[in-house]
């Protein structure tokens, strides 16, 4: 699904990027990149190499310190593999294990098999996307790092940033955003940029409330399949001991919500793929965008201190040339981030509206399949309980 | 799965849900595959071999997730360079298809056990015995007392002419007595009685007139005391007291026992292996013992045709508070609506309050607990319900409060009346006709009564505990267990349920949360198509949102309230048990009495005493006639009980089915309704561009 996020990354034949394996160790996902290419930039055509989820960050981090791509949206990094939560639910059927049932365990099992599946499926995914996105744009495909990230064929190694290096990064985010409060006074110069700050800011505040609630919502969906799961199992339960005709009704009921279970499920899950894990890239992208909107409004605040600079200068009659040059580059700097900097954020808004319609395409008619299926299901039951 | 060198897209080799693959998403089938080549050597040719090996077409993905292991990286070429649709495409294939066989499986499955398990058990006993109990359930009195005598003769006149004569002249006697003064009744018996009966007999004819209760009793004491004797005029006589309850055919049949329970199905067949037992012990059960098993039969029968001709429609109504304060409380409306003639009108309407309720309760539980009735417990009191809706706080909880109790009320209501005993009983009738009640004084929670019935119970759950029953009869043995473990389990399921309840209601408030959230999104959207349809998204959330709220109170008004009511009347059928152990209990008491006065006779003898000698001898004759009785009284509560708890069995089942049908077509109802809000957000998402 997150492909369908960032459209159409794989349109272009000449370098296809998939990760068709990963591998889950502790708390390390190995992940298996295969490429395939016709760039003669490459060694080989086809080929592939292990990388760690690290070394995604590694690349994401190079990328964003590389001076040249300021003007550009740097494809969001991908989070941090979570299997948090399957594997405390494994924790948690180890210690029942001896007080449940064998069905209840089976059932138990099955149901965190296919949560550990699809947490698995999605942290692909992402980084997948990260590298489909690098891919696909016609500046970052022929970054070096980024070669080298999928053609040395040897386990890459970065190694892990120290406690320093992330207090580091901690503190250049701190100074970052001292420093966005500093230049947002600088004025504005052009009215493009100014609406997108306006936009993306706000918005960036909605999508990252709507992801939250949505995630919410997905979750107490989740509840209501288990309940549906639990109450099947103490139906049963009870039919065990009973050899009446209530014994048939509740093995019915529990068969029943034992379908229903499956099918609340799907809709929940479908709802996480669909609709909050869109949300979820989307705040990362947005925030993105805001990153390059900050290094354009950097470049202006920049140039607007060299011309104070040059006409100081130019009143204390030296270092004019050096002042002059020096306005000129940051000009020059601002300007080139003006301009690739609108074409992204213009590329960037038709991506997002095409996203969203394929998703909200794909879940409402998910939601009406399996709303489809659920109806049905409970037709046949209540007639073949009536026909009782 | 924390393991370590684990390989993982697989994680759980044994198993893996498939669907999750095809389904949930479609970029999803690219990451499955793994390939353990290419992880153990990570140059650029590997990924060839699994090609070449595994050349297998792209659909093996859609349908077995886990063989697609290995070929999935030359897959993954194929299916990807396309475009993402053509995924999409096989997926939708491959799905509904895997759907469509989960739910036509289950109708194979089912649909030959009901036939299998429901009719047959029916069909059989209907054709040979069914007729008494038409008229009987049509509860016309008059049809009844000349009617069922003739239907029920002819399938034991062969057995007993003599006697059926007799019910003949009986029966048309009895239904005049019945009209005029229902005292004649109680006097009737009394010559054939001998004293000690009349002291049970009256005690219970005074007190209650044409009702069920003097019917067993009279039937079973009578029956014990003259049985030894002469036994066709015994069940004549008891038959004779018809007063529209059904037991009395029991003695009809007694003799065709043989015949019929050969026809009756397994359920029979048990029951009168579990009778067995008894027939051991004393000689004198043999027969009412042996008699039971065609009785429950007609039992059986009666509750299939009581389905349809049943006619007592009960509602409780229009709560209303009434009075200031913490004197204020609740009243109800309660309607009848009937067409039996047992009532002076088809139609009558009283206002009851909470306290009636639990009144008529008492009334009942006094009266025929101790005989072995299944009586109905009312809803729970609520001190801290009750006294939010007394303060008046207009809220919601006090809302469903009301809304909850008066529904409780009214399953109440319409359970007493559904037993066929309890409907003859005047107390019921009095609650449902008259205009004013006498006020239920020993109904306050706090009340010096309410502590004295605490106590009175706490002392009862010590004697319980001091009883030790040898069970004899394995039906009961095995009843006893099984309703524990019922009670037991539906408990869990209970909580299930609630847990249901709120997790639903915790749902509904997310959603309501998310699209207000979504809304906010769409505002500051500066697509218009995609602000629209983001506004549009909110407002399916929230119609969702209600959705989801009143499915929750579905969930807890169809499912959750039955489970209560059902462990409340399970409580009820162990407190029918306890009095049949408490008879037993009685039983062994004057047993070990009546052997200590032999043991004094034998001493007395031994030291030759005989001016005390009489005494003693009069004491035994005294106790035998207790032992006598008290067996007799057990014997006939244990019928009772059986009786009842099959009939709360089949009760159950139906009541159970009913309920659950109806909470599965309120379910049933929220998913139309979602497809039909779904459907009509589709074409808004599609007009994004």
């Amino acid at each position: 699904m997150v492909r369908s996020v960032s459209v159409d990354l794989n349109n272009d034949a000449s370098l296809v990027i998939d990760i068709p394996d990963a591998l889950c160790e502790r708390d390390k996902v190995k992940f298996t990149i295969h490429i395939k290419t016709t760039l003669s930039s490459f060694q080989k055509s086809e080929f592939s190499v292990p990388r760690q989820h690290e070394d995604f960050i590694w690349l994401h981090d190079t990328i964003v310190e590389t001076e040249e791509y300021a003007g550009l949206i740097i494809p969001p990094a991908p989070p941090k593999p979570d299997f948090e939560g399957p594997r405390e639910k494994m924790h948690k059927l180890g210690e029942g294990e001896s007080s449940m049932t064998k069905e209840e365990y089976a059932k138990m099992k099955q149901e965190l098999e296919a949560e550990y599946l699809a947490v698995f499926k999605k942290t692909v995914q992402v980084h997948e996307v990260f590298l489909q996105r690098l891919s696909s744009h016609p500046m970052f495909r022929k970054d070096r790092n980024f070669q080298i990230f999928l053609e040395y064929d040897q386990d890459l190694t970065v190694r892990r940033k120290n406690a320093k290096e992330m207090f580091g990064g901690f503190f250049k985010n701190m100074v970052k955003s001292a420093d966005e409060v500093l230049i947002s006074g600088v004025k504005e110069v052009d009215e493009f940029f100014e609406q997108e700050k306006i936009f993306l800011l706000d918005y960036s505040s909605k999508i990252k409330d709507a992801t939250a609630k949505a995630e919410k919502m997905t979750r107490s969906h989740k509840n209501v399949a288990d309940d549906y799961n639990h109450i099947s199992g103490a139906m049963n339960s009870i039919a065990a001991d009973n050899n009446t005709a209530f014994k048939k009704h509740l093995e019915k009921c529990a068969e029943v919500f034992e379908k229903l279970r499956k099918l609340e499920d799907r809709v929940a899950s479908d709802q996480e793929l669909k609709l909050t894990e869109l949300l979820r890239y989307y705040t990362r992208d947005i925030q993105a965008a805001k990153d390059l909107l900050y290094r354009r409004a950097r470049a202006l605040a920049d140039y607007e201190n060299s011309n104070k600079t040059l006409d100081k200068a130019r009143l204390k009659g030296k270092d004019i040339a050096q002042a002059e040059e020096n306005q000129k580059q940051c000009l020059r700097k601002f300007d080139k981030l003006s301009e690739s900097g609108k074409k992204e954020l213009t590329s960037f808004k038709a991506r997002r509206v095409v996203a969203f319609r394929k998703n909200l395409i794909e879940m409402t008619e998910l939601e009406i399949k399996h709303a489809k299926n659920s109806m049905s299901l409970l037709q046949g039951s209540i007639e073949i309980l009536n026909s009782n | 799965m924390a393991a370590s060198s684990e390989r993982s897209p697989p994680p759980f080799p044994d198993s893996e849900e498939p669907e999750l693959l095809e389904d949930s998403d479609e970029g999803a089938d690219a990451f499955t595959g793994t390939s353990i080549s290419e992880m153990d050597s990570p140059s650029p040719d590997s990924t060839r071999p699994p090609k070449d090996i595994f050349n297998e077409p792209p659909e093996d993905i859609f349908s077995d997730p886990l063989s697609n292991i290995n070929p999935e990286p030359q897959k993954k070429v194929d299916t990807k360079i396309p475009s993402p649709s053509s995924d999409e495409a096989v997926d939708l294939f491959s799905e509904p298809l895997d759907d469509d066989s989960e739910v036509m499986s289950s109708p194979e499955v089912q649909n030959p056990m009901p036939d299998l398990l429901n009719e047959p058990v029916e069909a059989p006993k209907s054709d040979v015995l069914c007729e008494p109990p038409v008229h009987k359930n049509a509860a016309r009195q008059q049809d009844f007392f000349e009617d069922p005598p003739k239907g029920s003769n002819n399938s034991s006149s062969s057995v007993k002419k003599a006697a059926s004569a007799e019910l003949f002249g009986d029966d048309e006697d009895e239904e005049d007595l019945f009209k005029e003064t229902p005292k004649v009744v109680t006097k009737k018996p009394q010559p054939s009685g001998p004293p000690v009966d009349v002291f049970t007999e009256v005690k219970s004819d005074v007190k209650v007139k044409p009702q069920v209760k003097d019917d067993p009793t009279d039937m079973f004491t009578e029956e014990a005391l003259t049985a030894p004797a002469q036994k066709p005029p015994a069940s004549s006589s008891s038959s004779s007291r018809t007063n529209g309850v059904h037991s009395e055919e029991q003695d009809l049949f007694s003799e065709a026992t043989v015949e019929l329970s050969l026809d009756s199905p397994l359920n029979d067949r048990k029951k009168k292996d579990a009778v067995k037992p008894s027939l051991s012990a004393p000689a004198a059960s043999v027969a009412s013992s042996s008699s039971k098993a065609p009785s429950k039969t007609l039992e059986e029968l009666e509750e299939e045709e009581s389905e349809d001709k049943f006619d007592l429609n009960i509602s409780v109504t229009n709560p209303e508070k009434v009075g200031d304060g913490m004197n204020a409380y609740m009243a109800y409306k309660v309607s009848t609506q009937t067409s039996l003639t047992m009532f002076r009108s088809k139609t009558f309407t009283v206002r009851r309050r909470f306290s009636d309720f639990l009144g008529l309760y008492e009334k009942l539980s006094e009266k025929h607990s101790q005989n072995g009735y299944i009586v109905p417990p009312p809803p729970e009191k609520s001190i801290l319900g009750m006294t939010k809706v007394k303060v008046g706080k207009e809220d919601p909880s006090s809302a469903e409060f009301v809304e909850r109790r008066r529904a409780a009320l009214e399953r109440y209501l319409q359970r007493v009346v559904c037993h066929p005993s309890l409907l003859q009983d005047p107390d019921v009738r009095e609650f449902l006709e008259k205009e004013e009640l006498p006020r239920a004084v020993s109904t306050q929670a706090l009340s010096g009564a309410g502590f004295l019935k605490m106590l009175n119970k706490a002392t009862d759950a010590v004697s319980k505990m001091t009883i030790k029953m040898n069970e004899q009869d394995v039906w009961f043995d095995e009843k006893i267990q099984d309703v524990e473990n019922e009670e037991q389990h539906m408990r869990k399921l209970h909580v299930m349920v609630e847990s249901l309840v709120n997790h639903r209601k915790e749902l509904s408030g997310n959603t309501a949360v998310f699209a207000k959230s979504v809304a906010m999104l769409g505002s500051s959207e500066d697509n218009t198509a995609l602000s629209r349809a983001l506004s549009q998204l909110a407002e399916v959330e929230d119609r969702i949102e209600q959705l989801h709220q009143e499915q929750a109170s579905n969930d807890f008004f169809t499912f959750s309230e039955l489970l209560a009511d059902y462990i409340r009347l399970l409580g009820a059928v162990k407190g029918c048990f306890d009095q049949r152990m408490k008879a037993w209990q009685r039983w062994q008491d004057a047993e070990n009495m009546l052997q200590k006065k032999r043991e004094a006779e034998a001493k007395l003898l031994w030291a030759n005493k005989p001016d005390k000698l009489q005494q003693a001898k009069d004491e035994i004759a005294e106790w035998e006639a207790k032992v006598t009785q008290y067996e007799r009284e057990f014997e006939r509560i244990s019928a009772t009980v059986r009786k009842e708890v099959i009939r709360f069995d089949k009760e159950k089942a139906r009541d159970f089915k009913r309920q659950i049908v109806k909470y599965l077509e309120s379910l049933l109802n929220s998913q139309q309704q979602l497809i039909k809000y779904w459907e009509a957000f589709l074409p808004e998402a599609k007009a994004i561009a």
